[in-house]
């Protein structure tokens, strides 16, 4: 069972039937010469530096200073900034640690429903029944909003006291829920937006991950007694793998970058505890103009995220390896 | 302000005027980023809160030599938005206008609860919230978590004999007892029942709109949507004394001409010519729920047929403006207003939230003098 399995996200991979034979010629590419190799990649490596290298690099520089761009001096601190941030009840870390704490909370809730969900309609929505393809557009539509849109529609639904939500809940004698204003509920007022607007997405992904997984080891578990459940653990979800270590991975950097939904749903309330990280850097960076002590903070964001990316990639990884 | 600029362009043949309208929020991070690059516009319309950083920042330039040209002095405008204009001696803005918070009521529930004069006091502002009770709105005054919350504050702390700041925007005062006193004032009507609990930012307005809260203190500009409203029986009256002395918040939007402007000296004609014809003509400007700064444009019998605008303007010698300081509109945002946030969600006493963010605001100001050397 084992390694049959293995087959399907080496084809995903790979794709064609002759890659193996390709691979085999991988040593003669070599010798074939950097520079053609260099020629092909040019193109990319040449964007990749200029928008993702360069700003980086600038970005580095800057958090080094207390820079202002417009003003005449832009003193160099060293590591001042960053010294800052790991300073207890310094201008910048309490704000900051809290949009941080804020960002976590917003991630361990958001992840393994905007994982889970997608997944289960992507199963469900894989069934060929009618209506099947206005099915998956509709769980698709909301994703083609715009956050703004989403944020305001979901703002005045869930609004505590003009709210169409708690209108409802109210026909039902439960009393107005704080959705926007007060925790855990505001946490709810931020997920279930961004879990209905951005779900179809993930969806689409795992439908396309799901064709490439073969009928016949479908097949081979039914005629072996697999119940759907023990089909839908032994061949879906490790025919998903590669599909699933993309998904788990975008979907947490895209929650932890998340911006909108609090800065128009909750507006960081109560204080500032649904306050996100991003929120937090756009205000000191783009509001206060400090885009030193900004670039510091974006920077130690940066390196907390490609620690949680590392550390799914090996987990997700690790398991494969075991088999 | 559209059709304004439209009729200059068909006076001026030999200027022409682009207008462009942007979110405040997004005004105050691009226009910094356009001028500088030289892409921006040579003339701009800011917050008062915002001038003394754009000065700080170069982004405009002083007009003391425009204002002397133009022949324009402290008897053409109203005398605190003129002096609002310096910033370090300098004169950055010619003003256009003032903007306070004024009293909502309305007026149709308010005479159903037997009460025919709009509250002036705080004696009166608390019986009228009990009449209103008494006749059957269960919720007459909805105080809100979010804006104008701090705005309300301000004017408030204000009455009480308070600042936010002191005279010189140095250090942050708003802890006081007087901040105290306001915030208690404003939860008072949540403990009460007066209020909802948990009003998220537009409830009040909402609701206002939908009859269900019938007493709201809120921009000036907002009299055009209560205008909207159909069968809405409203008015308007000076945000009412609840402390000693008359208050309230206010801002003003001020003419700037940009740093990119200021390198050519045609640029710079046209600009004054603009500024200079449009302040003769802020009549209607105001229409849109705004008071003129311009003295000829305010005491014309145009302006006085603009009912609302003429009462609230009444509240011009009260208005409070924050320091010419640069940064110091930044400043509000993360301190007070999260502090009345707090208070107001029931989060945090008043003294505790105002002496967290007071602490906070002293060591912002302290980051704003050393970054701009003020």
């Amino acid at each position: 069972m084992a390694e049959t399995l293995r087959l399907a996200p080496t084809r995903v991979r790979r794709g064609l039937p002759g890659a193996r034979g390709r691979r085999a010629g991988a040593g003669r590419a070599n010798t074939v010469g950097l520079g053609t190799a260099l020629v092909f990649l040019l193109p990319y490596l040449v964007l990749f530096g200029a928008f993702i290298v360069a700003p980086i690099a600038y970005g580095l520089w800057i958090s080094l200073h207390e820079w202002d761009f417009l003003l005449p001096g832009k003193p160099f601190v060293g590591f001042d900034n960053y010294v800052e941030l790991f300073t207890s009840g310094s201008v910048s870390s309490g704000p900051f640690w809290a949009a941080m704490r804020a960002t976590a909370i917003f991630v361990v809730l958001s992840v393994p429903l905007l994982v889970s969900v997608p997944l289960a309609l992507a199963v469900a929505l894989k069934r060929r029944f009618p209506g099947r393809n206005l099915l998956r557009a509709v769980v698709f539509a909301p994703y083609v909003l715009g956050v703004a849109v989403v944020g305001l529609l979901w703002r005045y639904l869930l609004d505590p006291n003009v709210g169409v939500v708690n209108y409802y809940l109210g026909k039902l004698g439960i009393d107005p829920v704080p959705f926007t204003t007060d925790t855990p509920w505001a946490w709810l007022a931020l997920v279930v937006p961004t879990l209905w607007w951005t779900a179809g997405y993930n969806m689409v992904i795992f439908l396309a991950g799901l064709q490439d997984i073969p009928r016949e080891l479908y097949e081979a578990a039914t005629i072996d007694g697999a119940s759907p459940w023990q089909r839908f653990r032994n061949v879906t979800l490790p025919g998903l793998r590669p599909v699933m270590v993309f998904v788990v991975t975008i979907t947490i950097l895209a929650s932890a970058n998340v911006f909108g939904q609090p800065y128009l749903i909750t507006q960081g309330q109560p204080g500032r505890e649904t306050r996100s990280a991003i929120m937090q850097i756009g205000e000191v960076g783009l509001r206060q103009f400090n885009m030193g002590r900004a670039s510091a903070m974006s920077m130690v964001l940066t390196l907390a995220l490609m620690g949680i990316s590392l550390v799914t990639l090996s987990f997700l990884r690790e398991r494969k390896a075991r088999r | 302000m559209k059709d304004l600029v439209d009729t200059f362009n068909g006076e001026h043949p030999n200027i022409t005027v682009e207008m462009t309208t942007l979110q405040w929020g997004d005004f105050y991070a691009k226009v910094p980023n356009a001028v500088a690059a030289g892409a921006g516009p040579e003339i701009a319309v800011l917050h008062i809160d915002q001038l003394a950083t754009n000065a700080a920042r170069r982004v405009v330039v002083p007009l003391d030599d425009l204002a002397s040209e133009l022949q324009l002095t402290e008897n053409d405008f109203h005398p605190v938005v003129w002096s609002a204009g310096i910033y370090q001696d300098q004169r950055y803005g010619i003003p256009l206008d003032v903007h306070p918070l004024g009293l909502y009521v309305n007026t149709g529930l308010l005479g159903a609860a037997g009460v025919d004069e709009l509250p002036a006091d705080r004696a009166a502002l608390e019986n009228a919230v009990a009449a209103l009770q008494e006749s059957g709105v269960e919720q007459p005054f909805w105080v809100t978590a979010t804006w104008p919350a701090h705005l309300m504050f301000i004017s408030l702390i204000n009455q009480f004999g308070g600042s936010i700041y002191d005279a010189e925007g140095a250090t942050a005062t708003f802890n006081s007892e007087a901040g105290v006193e306001s915030l208690n004032w404003l939860t008072s009507f949540i403990e009460s029942g007066a209020s909802p609990g948990d009003v998220a930012n537009d409830a009040q307005a909402q609701a206002f709109r939908q009859q269900r809260n019938s007493i709201t203190w809120d921009g000036i500009w907002m009299m055009n949507e209560w205008a909207k409203v159909d069968g809405l029986e409203w008015g308007a009256a000076a945000v009412p004394v609840i402390g000693d002395k008359p208050a309230v918040w206010a801002s003003s939007h001020q003419f700037v001409v940009t740093s990119q402007a200021a390198e050519d000296d045609n640029k710079l004609a046209a600009s004054s010519a603009f500024i200079a014809w449009i302040s003769e003509r802020s009549i209607e400007w105001a229409k849109s729920g705004q008071i003129p700064a311009r003295n000829s444009v305010r005491e014309s019998a145009e302006f006085e047929a603009l009912e609302v605008q003429s009462i609230l303007a009444a509240q011009l010698p009260d208005v409070v403006f924050p320091p010419t300081v640069a940064g110091i509109g930044d400043v509000t945002t993360p301190t007070f207003e999260l502090a009345v946030n707090e208070v107001i969600l029931g989060k945090a006493s008043a003294q505790e939230a105002l002496d967290a963010a007071a602490g906070k605001a002293d060591d912002l100001l302290a980051d704003n003098r050393e970054k701009y050397g003020g």
